[in-house]
């Protein structure tokens, strides 16, 4: 085979790695390690951002109307006057806040830095396919999120219609949207280059013997977010071209004929639908909540199938759950716009498919509790994340259903109930994953273990106060209160509810601390963590543990060869509880 | 050895295709949903519009009927620069390949007429949401026209050096190449009857 090779690059090659100066080894580089810690570092920063501007933001659902102590001074009158929040303002870090974490946090890290590092490792290859285009696509996302950021100083601030970015209002917002619609897509353009990168690489690297049911399902839940992203994007790209025409160019694509603003009509040539918007949107969006939970769900399946030392229950079965959940999403979009003037038979469909799409999830969550029957569970760090992202997801799935069904998505809909639901799936669902994942592969990538004690603290605190804070919105949302709202004292309605919004802003804050164990885990423990006794510190199946630690430039002394499935634990008359992929016969 | 990546220049003995060409693929898997979604928004908005103008009244059609010829034309060029490739003849392929730039070029020239004369009428995309999807779609496709006039004359000039490094390589390079000039070339062919003759 090594006569039908080549080098990524000329200057690239095994030898050439030390002689790399510093900026082309860990800023421009096309390693795909370098990048996934780039991305991973980078979204975590993200993340971090949008959850202080959420925090911000609760202060004036708690406290209407009155100054923010301490800090509150040192905010522009543009944004807050001796203290007490603008709307403008509150507007903005709403509008962010779903931005940032969404395009700048969660996929980023779950594709981006999860992906990039552990997907080339567990299937055998020696980097990506294309690996200018992987750094090419961490610097377009790097770019994208400058651009998001500085919009916050343009005048007139950040965008602020929320971030479904829903016409007419955001086509006459101040000209931040123009910069939300640019950097989204510089984000877009990134995460084309990431999925066709993905895509390429799961179906021509694999190892020898490494059939694709012989994946791990991490790899294959990246296989399916892939097309996802592939396919989703370029509407979403569709739709920003045409606001931005809206905006720049002054076209009607959204603006409809007869459309009064600020009493007076506006000055368009009319003709257009701002429906027509709300359908490229949720075209991407809808598959975007399948982006953010696969990766998730390939996490969590591969450290339960550590833990509890036993093979995933239906491996198969998540696979094809999987696929069918990623074709599903393409046709469900349109449960987002029931209250639009698109017809009972187009909700009728919609209602269909929606309750159909909730089989495979299904299927998956119960695999994945079938996998814990009968299993000697470590309850390690990673583990307990992942066990708690299980009837966290659940509640999110689950009360998804009524907003699924039109006659009970009437009187939920744009209420806090559906900020629950999605908060549950994403933020205690996929973030937990997220951590577990952290926590999981830490000491692959650095050589350390992450501290187990600052870790368990980080995980109880984080797992009380989500449900503080996410749980009193369902009832908050029942009893009708809207999202978007700033003065949340506006209607008589929502004032017997007003002390959940203090309780749950009080939780928001207790859970930023609960994070700060983790920030000094993390930074801690890359210098001071216990180093691993081995390259498999787990004592995992799957072929990243086989590869040095950290693995080096090209990440396999030999090419592995797979001769078994990846999840070969506790085999019957076996000495030892795991069989590596690489293990040519039974140990 | 194992730092290297696998496929660049030969086909993967399952797929059957390179990395290269499965990656064009997936790239232009994902061009077909952004132009369908514009596609998707030409048709809702004129199902929705009681007064949209016919193509053919307002746009200038021969010069369009041109531009399909020319991109067409292109079209035959790039892939007779390819087949030169394959047949070992790189005098043939600079050619062809000068051809299918200069005609890309053409194009571009021809609109920009089409444009300034739209302009000097006072015909902006502001005008009515017709011209507003006109100039949106034609826009968008002339920049995916002037994306691979830059990748073809890349080519053409610098980029011909991996020939005597690697001719497989560099054959595989200009099929992908082509791949995306034929599905600009197969999006005109959409634009072309649904905006100006209908």
């Amino acid at each position: 085979m090594s006569h039908h090779t080549h080098a990524p690059s000329a200057d690239h090659g095994h030898h050439g790695e030390h002689a790399l100066p510093f900026w082309r080894k860990y800023i421009f580089s096309v390693d795909h390690k370098v990048i996934g810690v780039q991305y991973t570092v980078t979204s975590l920063l993200f993340l971090f951002f949008g959850f202080c501007l959420i925090m911000l933001l609760r202060w004036q659902l708690a406290y209407p109307g009155q100054p923010l102590p301490l800090i509150g001074q040192f905010f522009p009158e543009t944004q807050m006057i001796s203290g007490i929040m603008l709307p403008e303002f509150y507007y903005q870090l709403g509008a962010m806040h779903g931005t940032i974490m969404i395009f700048l946090g969660i996929v980023p890290l779950a594709v981006g830095g999860f992906g990039n590092y552990v997907l080339p490792l567990q299937i055998g290859a020696p980097d990506m396919a294309f690996p200018k285009l992987n750094m090419m696509s961490y610097w377009l996302f790097f770019i994208g999120g400058v651009i998001m950021l500085a919009s916050f100083f343009v005048p007139g601030g950040a965008a602020q219609s929320g971030w479904t970015s829903y016409p007419p209002l955001s086509n006459i917002a101040p000209p931040g949207q123009t910069w939300w619609l640019v950097g989204m897509a510089f984000l877009i353009n990134s995460s084309l280059l990431g999925s066709v990168n993905f895509i390429v690489t799961i179906v021509q690297l694999r190892a020898d013997g490494l059939s694709f049911f012989r994946l791990p399902f991490f790899v294959w839940a990246q296989f399916v977010t892939s097309f996802l992203l592939l396919l989703a994007f370029p509407p979403l790209m569709a739709a920003s071209v045409l606001q931005l025409m809206d905006r720049v160019a002054h076209t009607s694509f959204f603006m409809p004929t007869g459309l009064v603003v600020n009493d007076q009509l506006a000055q368009v040539s009319g003709g257009g639908h701002p429906v027509l918007w709300q359908h490229l949107f949720w075209f991407l969006a809808h598959p975007e909540v399948y982006v953010l939970i696969l990766p998730a769900m390939g996490i969590v399946s591969e450290i339960i199938a550590c833990n509890t030392r036993k093979p995933l229950y239906g491996y198969k079965a998540l696979v094809y759950a999987s696929i069918f959940l990623g074709f599903m999403s393409f046709i469900v979009w349109a449960h987002h716009m029931f209250l639009t003037d698109m017809g009972i038979t187009m909700s009728a469909f919609f209602q269909v498919t929606t309750m159909i799409i909730s089989i495979p999830s299904v299927i998956i969550l119960t695999t994945l509790v079938l996998s814990l029957w009968g299993g000697s569970i470590r309850f390690t760090t990673p583990m307990l994340f992942a066990l708690a992202f299980l009837p966290m997801f659940g509640i999110g799935g689950l009360t998804g259903l009524p907003l699924g069904l039109t006659a009970s998505d009437v009187h939920l809909h744009d209420t806090y109930y559906v900020i629950g639901h999605f908060h549950y799936v994403v933020a205690p669902g996929t973030i937990f994953a997220l951590f577990a994942g952290v926590y999981h592969w830490f000491p692959k990538v650095t050589g350390r273990r992450m501290n187990e004690t600052l870790g368990k603290i980080h995980f109880f605190f984080s797992f009380i106060f989500m449900n503080c804070v996410f749980m009193p919105m369902f009832i908050q949302g029942l009893a009708g209160v809207l999202r978007r709202m700033y003065d949340p004292m506006q209607y008589a309605h929502a004032q017997p509810v007003q002390p959940l919004n203090e309780f749950i802003s009080v939780s928001a804050w207790l859970l930023g601390l609960a994070q700060i164990p983790f920030i000094i885990n993390f930074f801690g423990s890359i210098w001071r963590g216990k180093k691993v006794e081995n390259d498999n510190p787990w004592q995992a199946t799957t072929l990243e543990w086989t590869a040095p630690t950290p693995p080096p430039h090209g990440n396999f002394a030999h090419p592995p060869v797979v001769y078994r499935g990846p999840y070969e634990y506790s085999v019957p008359n076996a000495r030892q509880d795991y069989t590596p992929q690489t293990a040519k016969e039974v140990l | 050895m194992s730092s290297e990546i696998r496929y660049i220049s030969h086909p993967h003995p399952v797929t059957g295709v390179t990395n290269s060409k499965l990656g064009v693929w997936c790239f232009l898997a994902s061009e077909i949903m952004l132009f369908g979604g514009l596609f998707s928004a030409l048709v809702m908005l004129r199902g929705g519009s009681t007064n949209w103008p016919h193509g053919f009244e307002v746009l200038n059609v021969p010069l369009a009927t041109l531009n399909t010829m020319v991109l067409i034309t292109s079209s035959v060029t790039m892939v007779l620069s390819w087949a030169s490739l394959v047949r070992k003849d790189l005098g043939k392929y600079r050619l062809y390949m000068a051809v299918t730039v200069l005609l890309g070029l053409a194009f571009l020239v021809i609109k920009s007429f089409e444009y300034g004369y739209k302009f000097e009428h006072h015909i902006y995309p502001s005008k009515s949401t017709f011209y507003a999807i006109y100039f949106t779609m034609t826009g968008l496709h002339g920049l995916h026209v002037i994306g691979g006039i830059i990748v073809n004359a890349y080519f053409l000039l610098p980029g011909s050096k991996l020939w005597h490094k690697d001719p497989e390589q560099f054959t595989g390079r200009i099929e992908a190449a082509g791949l995306y000039w034929h599905f600009v070339d197969l999006v005109w062919i959409f634009l072309f009857p649904i905006l100006y003759l209908l």
